[in-house]
């Protein structure tokens, strides 16, 4: 919302010792942000000349039209300049710039060649001044409003300092000069001089059959005032005070009917809309679409309406998008002669709706959704009855109106909470005076507040603590810790979660966030299938390329290592840590309770379970080279085992004990993937990538990932330590020929088991597979160990002998002589 | 055989291992001085053919002897030890600068480590720390939280709907439904910290991006009040810019606060919006049954991003979200 200064202080006298900056400070203070102060004309410096056209030359040898223009500028000689635009004649004024002057954007105006002549000047677009965005042409006047020996300055009122302010949802009343005006006077203790007060009472005299109002859905507006007037002169221009204070507001002059409409919107907050009297056939009403039809508002769009869409209708056909935008079959037009103008307090919810449902947000629909103060629907159509007369030849015919305006309702508050809720001593004396210079009226006897008709937003007693620490100021709230408890921690699956990264992290991983969002291309680019490829959709994704929810942390680790691979990375573990989204169940329909009460906890368990699980994960990708190859050496590359091994040690970390299996699961290589379970349920997968998603995606050969499901992962159970022995341990290796498709891992469970309690540990210190005959040979050292004694020769090899025999007899295993 | 020759030879045996300029040429002239072949040891041999009282005095003389040389050969020893050792040790010098790093450098984002770092904060303060779904129901993510369908405030947030519609699923705005889910499953009092992952339809660009982080604060107690509230983000605030750090209120709206307000922070001299907070919205705490004769509360929320960036002087969003390890692991592993 911008409000310039000049407009304000029509409602609000500020002595000229509060400073700009003041100002600004002081609406932060009362809660509006002020995102912009534009100091226009502070940009403009030098001659500036209003000017008669008296002769057009039009020259044609180039690619676009040009005109050497002598004007009169009020000088002895009339003063030739070239210029670019044609939407003028001889006999118009136009603006000069003269030699001398700088305009915006440190534009320096000199006496120049150009087109084989010399442009001793140059005629003005308002974009060219910065006074609007009108760029499409020249700023023409008509004589008679102004003069050639008008100052520019003054007369076009350049110089204004414009406030462009954040109006939050609940202040609609804000969206106006009068609700600006009203929190400048507030937040300086000022006398504000509400416009509202003039237009009240003002009448006009009936002077034939005006347009009927009609509210046929009662839900939707309360009060609909429909003012009549004819013998209006479409050239009637707008004045030129009022376009500019229009263009200040960051809007287009149209045309002398508009112009008001909009004026008055802008200095009130209640939207207008002014239909063409001709056009309308019977009554006015405003009632819902009802059978779906086509509507083209007078932006030229034709839109589909919703049959709940509330319009403002003849005895016909729909005229306008109530509160949103007009039809262009009603719209005022260079022939109206006849206005019919319509003020109405709607429903916020429906214009709500439509604005929502037709992607259409105007200047009134803002307004009106946010809730409109319910008198001003006479007193903003009077005061457009009171301008139009005032500038053009138009006469009111008959003003009528139907509802009746519903306040805000009033209620009582214990002015003793206002000092509980803020936490400081606020006086009774300091209460009534803050609620009165927010348009309370307030009963100090009984404390009943009512309140004004623009603020529907104050129902109870935190909206009036609110209202109060406002006007006395933010800045009085003490600073006090409250008497928090004396212990809380981080829960342990928190702390899991946070060991987890830091040991990523510390071994070499750089953790990414990526977007949760994702393709079906890429999707089926990863091999997924099934439940591993169902997901849920965006409806209003931020493009079609990535519409639908991730469904495993990899695809994106990928697209980051594609990207670092892109900027000159080469070799690098990534990780990342968060939730999937796997569709596993058809979504229900919403669950919607009333709020203000709690509801019913089945009702509560309904909404919980309505939302879907969403799997925590942690994924790690490995590419390229385990190490820095430098002037130590080269390095070996990541493969399948390291990844494997980063999952294993993730679970070694969380104490969990795991069995690890052979699997073939996208995205990985069907013969290097392996799973990893923990007490019987696969809680995490690892190994090499797919050659062909690599490919693909230009990462090196081999790069390898694992990914484990945390919410898979059982609680960690306390540690419970063996004694550590002391006594000199024993060392034993056996070699064991095994076929290739027995697992190494099974043979050491077999030797582990076979070996008996006193095996300390066991370690595959060689694997050799040339052996030929679909055989590996597997070597292995036993440590075996008594806390109490050394072990016997006997005894050793007596537990060797055991373990190869279990792994002979589980595994097929041959010890190896040789 | 007498005392003179004797002390020759221990004279020798000194001369020789004193010149041995080698540990070779010390085992060379041991061999010669103190060897199985040196007069010393054969005059030792032949103790045994002497009278007992020669052989009680030459004894003497000769084990002395034999203690001088051998204590003369330790210490050449050692000097000689001493003297090969300080050579190796000269030849060994590497130069110790030079690039040895060869593990690749790890590092948690920013963002995770700035929401640990305030989680911790806040856990050190008495609050636990409560995570929700992104992936949200809408009555939890906006009418619970007082923002009903169609006004405009749902509007302020360009939110992430799911299809179909009907499921009324979102994907949360703000953090701000796991206050709800906490108050409708925990009993005040509640201290809780709740950080997490929020969406927003924004365009990527240098200050937005549709994906950020929000930490969120609630308290609801006997007695609290908006000083509270001010006392708990001025506390927060010097933790995260510095002890001399000023906060402001300012007057705002949130549809599930009431009074409502924007706290900045005065920092690198000028005034940075930092986040929302307000007294608890008593609609809000009826909705989630909590009695509000009782209690009251107070929540605010910040976005991490935009903590961080204020923060470390981050110009570009892009930074943050793109994984490029070039930015992640400046942070290494810690702030």
């Amino acid at each position: 919302m911008r409000a310039p200064l000049s407009w304000i202080r029509d409602f609000v006298e500020i002595p000229s010792e509060i400073s700009i900056e003041e100002i600004s400070k002081g609406l932060v203070r009362v809660g509006f942000e002020v995102e912009d102060v534009i100091y226009q004309g502070s940009d403009i410096k030098g001659p500036l000349s209003f000017a008669e056209v008296l002769s057009i030359e039009e020259i044609t040898e180039f690619k676009k039209p040009i005109r050497y223009v002598g004007l009169d500028c009020g000088e002895k000689q009339t003063r030739y300049v070239i210029c670019g635009a044609t939407n003028f004649k001889v006999g118009d004024i136009v603006l000069a710039a003269l030699p001398g002057a700088v305009l915006p954007g440190d534009f320096a105006i000199a006496a120049r060649e150009t087109y084989g002549k010399t442009s001793n000047g140059m005629i003005c677009s308002a974009k060219e001044l910065s006074l609007s965005d009108e760029h499409a042409g020249i700023m023409v006047f008509e004589k008679g409003q102004v003069s050639i020996k008008d100052d520019v300055r003054e007369k076009l009122q350049i110089d204004d300092v414009i406030f462009d302010i954040a109006v939050n949802p609940d202040r609609g009343y804000a969206l106006s000069i009068r609700g600006v005006a009203r929190e400048i006077a507030g937040a300086f203790g000022l006398k504000f001089t509400d416009p509202v007060e003039k237009l009240r009472g003002l009448t006009f005299e009936k002077t034939g059959d005006g347009v009927q109002p009609r509210i046929e859905d009662k839900d939707a507006a309360s009060i609909f005032y429909l003012r009549t007037m004819s013998q209006f002169d479409p050239k009637a221009p707008t004045p030129i005070w009022m376009r500019r204070r229009i263009e200040k507001m960051g809007m287009r002059s149209i045309s002398l009917v508009v112009d008001v409409t909009n004026y008055v919107m802008l200095e009130l907050g209640q939207p207008l809309h002014a239909f063409d009297r001709k056009k309308i056939k019977g009554k006015l009403r405003i009632v819902r679409a009802g059978k779906s039809e086509k509507f083209t508002t007078l932006d030229g769009q034709e839109r589909t309406l919703d049959s709940q869409d509330l319009m403002v209708s003849d005895d016909e056909r729909a005229l306008a998008l109530a509160g949103t935008m007009g039809g262009l079959y009603s719209e005022i037009t260079a022939e109206t002669t006849e206005i019919a103008l319509e003020a109405v307090r709607f429903n916020p919810v429906a214009i709500a709706q439509i604005s929502r449902r037709h992607k259409l947000s105007s200047e009134a629909s803002r307004r009106l959704e946010r809730g409109v103060d319910p008198s001003l629907a006479e007193f903003a159509s009077a005061r457009f009855v009171q301008l139009l007369s005032e500038h053009s030849s138009a006469q009111h015919v008959e003003s009528i109106s139907v509802g009746e305006p519903k306040f805000p309702a009033t209620f009582t508050i214990n002015p003793i909470h206002i000092s509980n809720i803020l936490g400081f001593e606020v006086s009774n004396a300091q209460i009534v005076k803050a609620l009165q210079t927010v348009g309370c009226d307030v009963d100090e006897k009984n404390w009943l507040i009512d309140p004004p008709s623009w603020r529907p937003d104050l129902i109870n007693i935190s909206d009036i603590a609110e209202e109060v620490a406002r006007i006395i100021g933010y800045d009085s709230i003490p600073s006090i810790l409250p008497n928090r408890p004396i212990h809380a921690s981080l829960s342990s699956i928190q702390k899991r979660r946070r060991f987890i990264s830091q040991f990523l992290a510390n071994r070499g991983f750089a953790e990414v966030l990526t977007f949760p969002f994702t393709n079906q291309k890429t999707i089926n680019d990863m091999g997924f299938v099934g439940p591993r490829a169902s997901t849920y959709a965006l409806a209003n994704p931020m493009s079609d390329e990535n519409p639908l929810l991730r469904v495993h942390l990899i695809p994106g680790l990928i697209e980051v290592a594609a990207r670092n691979l892109s900027r000159g990375a080469q070799d690098f573990a990534i990780f990342e840590m968060g939730s999937i989204f796997r569709s596993s169940k058809n979504l229900e329909t919403f669950i919607n309770p009333d709020t203000g009460t709690r509801p019913k906890d089945a009702v509560i368990s309904q909404i919980f379970a309505s939302v879907p699980e969403q799997i925590e994960m942690v994924s790690g990708l490995l590419v390229g080279k385990k190490e820095v190859e430098n002037w130590q050496g080269k390095s070996t590359e990541f493969a399948w085992s390291d990844a494997v091994s980063f999952a294993q040690e993730i679970l070694e970390l969380c104490h969990l004990d795991f069995e690890v299996k052979r699997s073939d699961l996208a995205p990985w290589h069907p013969g290097r993937c392996a799973e990893i379970l923990v007490d019987g349920r696969v809680v995490a997968h690892a190994g090499e990538i797919h050659p062909r998603i690599l490919n693909q995606y230009n990462l090196p050969a081999r790069s390898s990932a694992f990914a484990i499901n945390l919410g898979a992962l059982p609680e960690s159970s306390m540690v419970r330590p063996y004694r550590v022995g002391v006594m000199p341990a024993a060392v034993q290796d056996v070699a064991l020929i095994v076929e290739s498709t027995v697992t190494a891992l099974d043979v050491q469970q077999a030797l582990m088991e076979g070996a008996g309690e006193l095996l300390e540990s066991i370690n595959l210190f060689d694997r050799y597979d040339k052996i030929g005959d679909g055989k590996v040979s597997l070597a292995f050292t036993l440590t075996f160990r008594a806390e109490d004694r050394t072990l016997t020769g006997e005894e050793v090899s007596a537990m060797r002998e055991a373990a190869t025999d279990l792994a002979a007899k589980r595994c097929g295993a041959v010890v190896r002589t040789a | 055989m007498n005392p003179q020759e004797i002390q020759g030879w221990v004279d020798a045996a000194n001369a020789a291992f004193a010149s041995a300029s080698t540990l070779d040429e010390l085992k060379n002239a041991r061999l010669l001085h103190s060897g199985d072949k040196s007069s010393i040891a054969g005059a030792s041999r032949n103790l045994g053919s002497l009278s007992p009282e020669e052989k009680a005095s030459y004894g003497k003389i000769i084990g002395d002897a034999k203690s001088a040389i051998a204590q003369s050969l330790g210490d050449a020893t050692q000097r000689l030890e001493n003297e090969r050792d300080q050579k190796m040790l000269a030849e060994e010098v590497v130069d110790i600068t030079l690039p040895v790093r060869r593990a690749h450098r790890g590092g948690l984002h920013p963002i995770s480590i700035i929401k640990n770092d305030i989680a911790d904060f806040f856990v050190e303060q008495g609050y636990f720390v409560e995570v929700g779904p992104e992936l949200e129901s809408g009555w939890l993510n906006f009418d619970a939280l007082n923002i009903p369908a169609d006004h405009p405030a749902r509007t302020m947030q360009d939110t992430f709907f799911i299809e179909p519609l009907e499921s009324g699923l979102v994907l949360r705005t703000h953090t701000s439904p796991v206050q709800i889910r906490t108050m409708l499953t925990k009993e005040p009092p509640i201290y809780v910290i709740c950080p997490g992952r929020t969406f927003r339809a924004d365009e990527l660009d240098a200050t937005h991006s549709p994906v950020f982080h929000q930490v969120e604060g609630l308290v609801i107690d006997r007695g609290i009040n908006m000083s509270h509230l001010k006392g708990t983000l001025d506390n927060f605030a010097r933790y995260m810019f510095g002890a001399d750090v000023t906060t402001r209120l300012r007057p705002s709206f949130f549809p599930f606060t009431e009074p409502s307000a924007e706290v900045d922070v005065f920092f690198n001299g000028k005034w940075i919006e930092w986040g929302g907070c307000g007294m608890v919205n008593p609609r809000v705490l009826e909705t989630c049954g909590i009695d509000t004769d009782e209690f009251s509360g107070f929540a605010f929320g910040m976005g991490l991003e935009r903590t961080l960036m204020v923060r470390h002087g981050i110009t570009d969003m892009h930074d943050i979200v793109e994984g490029d390890l070039r930015f992640t692991r400046q942070f290494g592993v810690g702030l």
